[in-house]
């Protein structure tokens, strides 16, 4: 269609709404946002008759590509340190997908624009559309690569896994409590249209210098409806922005929603990038580099910054607190060098730093090696077993983090660590804002105003908890992280599949001491006992060094 | 003599890591082994479907994360009055030292559906964009033959008004029913195949405004605003717009899916596109409008109507609620069907405006009745009086 018929048949279509003159559709999501002084317009002006066809010759190159990487041979040429991180990340992608279809009808009695509506139809199916080609994708892997332990379990992995837990707030954020801060300033405005840049292309870019052009076909594929969102987002955030009393709002959902992002997308993405790739040339983007790129300077001043002259108060100070975690204090190397150290309470395999990794590491992050060098040469003396436990219950000058209740990342950047008892239970925040999102934002009032229909953080949102004082062997099979031969463990500290002999088993679990739960044993310290503890907590690091006696 | 510098780009390492390169345990585990097929086989549908939304109740450890204001999270199964087997045993409650384990996969019997149509974002492109082409090139070569010149006054007002009616009420339940109802399902195969209908429907509403866009192009006199006038106070139509409006105002996700699927389209729906449009307009030189209205019609009767009665047959024949669910399900038919049934024969004096008649309402009102009639008995529920008054 002509540029002058797509607008005419936009224009046509929009005469399909109507204003109920019997019985007003259910209304079953509540909002404390008010749309009294919105403009009412569609900026997508998409159709069916061209979306279709758009969407079905996308497929025809992302299938076709998907042939061809099959019969070229692919995994040949795929870095096995690459895929591993992807049994991860594609056990995790599909839900946040699919929750953004279901955020949808969250929006529709709530902004009060039919012409938007169609557009949020239209991005319902465009996420079913990326929820299964990621599932289609994940079984590409699982068929064709040489491991398929963890891809071939993976939706049960992640239900039940630590990282799919923190993940999941990736999906969850987007389709419960206030419709506007979940299907609005969650989703669109922070999750896709900052966080999607470093998913959906930062990354797609490092699996295709791993050998795997078929995450780029699927997830290039995937960001082109991206910006169909971004603009759905936007057309809502000016709408909110029109009535004064949301600005209140939506300076504490922007708050909340940069942070947890920051919190749960960085940490994810930033270690598959940084930790996951063979690629170390020294001119290639470090995750910092691309953060600054896409997130610093297209989302946070190109976007973000221009919105502040219509009323928007900005996060200033976390964009840039994101920055100092990132680039400062090690938020990523920190989050990467966790995940190894509980390499076996996960479903995929985590190969060892080399030289060469070093190397890259503290050329592009200054005084890395200092930090965390050490720790890596052990977490690589230790992969295969010969006699020793895992690192995690080795004595390598690292103490096992906290959970953060509300990001459920764990505290590791240790003198960020905040204690705080909230709703009759001692907890720990990975950061300030992460307490105050707990404590104030996620509350039936706030800031003396009524939020009756803000959300509740629920769950049993520390995963050690379950496992309190279990043996580590039962925890593992509790989970199903168990190959086939009912004894050799899915994950792996390492990439050697040859050798039965460097495979862990739960055989060598069952030697461990038991877990512990950090919050249970800090529920049980004395108030004296609880403040030494945390004074010594914020002393420790980086790297998860215990603190130095003073 | 200039020397080039070499480009900094990532060499091709061969690594060996494609299936079958080794052999170690799980080497040739090549299927998902988190759920159990429907048939003997795993599908490509149900791989990329079961299990993509969580269940507290077997896999999800941890339980829901993010709660609405009441505290509720996820998708409870309370968003319907219909039950499926294990729906009354409680989440399991973790605390410290609890473990992860929930029920034996699936928790209960919501995860047996599957929709027939295997829909999903392959399939779902496939089809509707070959509808939308074999819509555009049925209109184009209409364009081509000039045949909108065959049409007589009164059919070109039967089609601005009456068919330029329908498009509202694909819209409404597209948007209002269908899509809002993908919230609220208990399984990604529920809510897919809800998501799937609403594009349909949204599609087919938005065939029928763009076609008349084309009508307003190619024949002097349309008047292609029409509909509205007709839709906002034209009386045949107020009672379906009364019970469409009713039907996106329903609470329970299911009631809405089976009050709008086995009940309102085949007593409603097929009345007018197929009893109605498709056997009236050729009669008065219009070939046109059936394949438009036929392509809404075959969305429904061969896909949609076909996974909302795999949906519901399971639940009418549930282990252990059958007889719950056969209770309720008969007294929202009992319900739809009376307030349908006065909304369909308010549609009768249409039946007179062509200048070439259609069948008589009267027949017509009894094929779809007994086309509904079939519906029901498959289902093996019982035929609501209300049917003839």
């Amino acid at each position: 269609m002509s540029r002058q018929s797509v607008a005419r048949a936009h224009q046509k279509i929009q005469e399909l709404s109507w204003e109920p003159m019997y019985h007003q559709p259910v209304s079953q999501y509540g909002t404390d946002y008010t749309f009294r002084k919105a403009q009412k317009k569609d900026p997508l002006k998409q159709v069916l008759r061209s979306y279709f066809p758009m969407q079905e010759e996308k497929d025809h190159r992302v299938y076709g590509a998907s042939d061809g990487a099959i019969r070229g041979n692919m995994f040949r040429q795929v870095q096995e340190r690459w895929l591993e991180w992807q049994k991860l990340f594609l056990s995790i992608i599909p839900l946040p997908e699919i929750s953004a279809a279901r955020a949808m009808p969250l929006l529709f009695r709530n902004v009060p624009n039919p012409e938007l509506h169609n557009g949020q139809a239209i991005q319902m199916i465009d996420e079913v559309r990326h929820s299964t080609i990621q599932q289609n994708l994940k079984r590409l892997y699982m068929n064709n690569y040489i491991d398929p332990a963890g891809f071939n379990s993976s939706l049960r992995n992640f239900q039940n896994d630590y990282c799919g837990t923190i993940g999941r707030q990736f999906a969850e954020g987007f389709i419960t409590g206030d419709a506007i801060t979940a299907a609005s300033i969650y989703l669109t405005i922070v999750a896709e249209t900052a966080f999607t840049n470093t998913l959906f292309v930062a990354m797609p870019a490092e699996a295709a210098a791993n050998g795997d052009y078929l995450l780029p076909t699927v997830f290039h594929s995937v960001q082109s409806d991206e910006s169909r969102h971004i603009s759905n987002g936007y057309a809502t955030l000016l709408m909110a922005l029109a009535d004064e009393g949301n600005h209140q709002l939506l300076e504490r959902d922007l708050r909340y929603a940069w942070w947890n992002n920051h919190r749960v997308v960085d940490a994810a993405i930033g270690t598959f990038i940084e930790y996951g790739t063979k690629d170390r040339r020294k001119d290639r983007e470090s995750y910092a580099e691309m953060w600054r790129r896409w997130i610093y300077d297209d989302y946070y001043r190109s976007y973000l910054v221009p919105l502040e002259k219509y009323g928007l108060v900005i996060p200033h100070d976390l964009i840039e607190e994101a920055w100092n975690q990132i680039w400062n204090k090690g938020y990523v190397h920190e989050v990467a060098q966790f995940f190894a150290t509980g390499w076996l309470a996960n479903y995929w395999r985590i190969d060892p730093m080399t030289d060469k990794d070093f190397e890259w590491f503290e050329y592009k992050y200054p005084g890395w090696y200092d930090r965390y060098g050490k720790w890596w040469e052990n977490y690589n003396r230790l992969s295969t077993p010969n006699g020793h436990h895992p690192i995690v219950a080795e004595d390598v000058d690292y103490q096992y983090p906290h959970r953060c209740w509300t990001c459920m990342v764990p505290c590791l950047v240790r003198e960020d660590m905040v204690m705080a008892q909230v709703d009759g239970q001692w907890r720990t925040y990975c950061h300030e804002a992460c307490r105050w999102t707990d404590a104030e934002a996620f509350r039936p009032t706030f800031q003396g105003r009524n939020t009756p229909n803000m959300g509740q953080l629920i769950g049993a949102r520390e995963w050690e908890t379950l496992y309190h004082g279990w043996n580590w062997a039962d925890v593992v099979k509790d989970m199903g992280f168990v190959r086939d031969d009912g004894r050799t463990m899915v994950a792996q500290p390492h990439l050697h599949l040859d050798d039965p002999k460097k495979m862990w088993t739960l055989d060598h679990l069952r030697r461990m001491g038991p877990l512990q739960s950090p919050n249970v044993l800090l529920n049980q310290m004395t108030d004296e006992e609880r403040a030494a503890f945390h004074a010594s907590y914020v002393r420790g690091g980086p790297a998860g060094r215990f603190a130095r006696s003073e | 003599m200039t020397t080039a510098t070499e480009r900094s780009v990532p060499k091709p390492v061969f690594t060996d890591a494609e299936a079958g390169a080794k052999e170690f345990p799980d080497s040739s585990a090549r299927r998902f082994n988190y759920y159990v097929p429907q048939k003997r086989k795993q599908t490509h549908y149900e791989d990329v479907t079961v299990e993509v939304q969580p269940d507290p109740r077997h896999y999800l450890a941890q339980g829901w994360l993010y709660g609405f204001a009441d505290g509720r999270g996820g998708y409870p199964l309370e968003w319907t009055a219909l039950k499926a087997w294990g729906s009354n045993r409680p989440v399991p409650s973790r605390s410290p030292g609890s473990g992860g384990q929930g029920y034996e996969w699936p928790a209960h019997g919501w995860h047996e559906f599957r929709d027939p149509n295997e829909e999903w974002e392959l399939s779902l492109y496939r089809y509707n964009a070959n509808v939308v082409r074999q819509v555009n090139a049925n209109v184009d070569a209409a364009k081509q033959a000039k045949a909108f010149e065959q049409w007589n006054p009164n059919w070109v007002r039967f089609v601005q008004q009456h068919v330029g009616a329908w498009m509202h009420v694909d819209h409404g339940l597209g948007l209002y029913l269908f899509a809002n109802a993908n919230r609220r399902g208990p399984t990604n195969m529920h809510n897919t195949a809800m998501a799937v209908n609403s594009m349909h429907l949204i599609r087919a509403a938005q065939d029928l405004a763009l076609y008349q866009l084309t009508l307003d192009e190619e024949i002097e006199g349309f008047f292609g605003a029409a509909h509205l006038e007709t839709w906002n106070s034209d009386p045949s139509w107020q009672g379906v717009r009364e019970v469409a409006e009713r039907l996106t105002a329903i609470d329970d996700w299911a009631e809405a899916v089976f009050a709008a699927n086995i009940v309102f389209q085949p007593l409603v729906g097929e009345l007018f596109r197929s009893q109605l449009v498709m056997q009236a307009a050729p009669r008065n030189g219009d070939f046109v409008t059936p394949t438009i209205v036929g392509a809404e019609e075959f969305d429904f009767s061969e896909r949609d109507l076909r996974y909302t009665a795999a949906m519901f047959d399971l639940l009418a024949n549930d282990r252990e609620f059958a007889e719950h669910n056969n209770r309720i399900l008969n007294g929202w038919l009992a319900n739809w069907v009376g307030l349908t049934m006065p909304a369909a024969r308010a549609l009768q004096p249409l039946w007179s405006q062509p200048d070439s008649k259609p069948i008589r309402f009267e027949d017509a009102l009894d094929r779809v009745k007994s086309r509904f009639a079939g519906i029901v008995e498959d289902l093996g529920l019982e035929l609501p009086k209300e049917l003839d008054r």
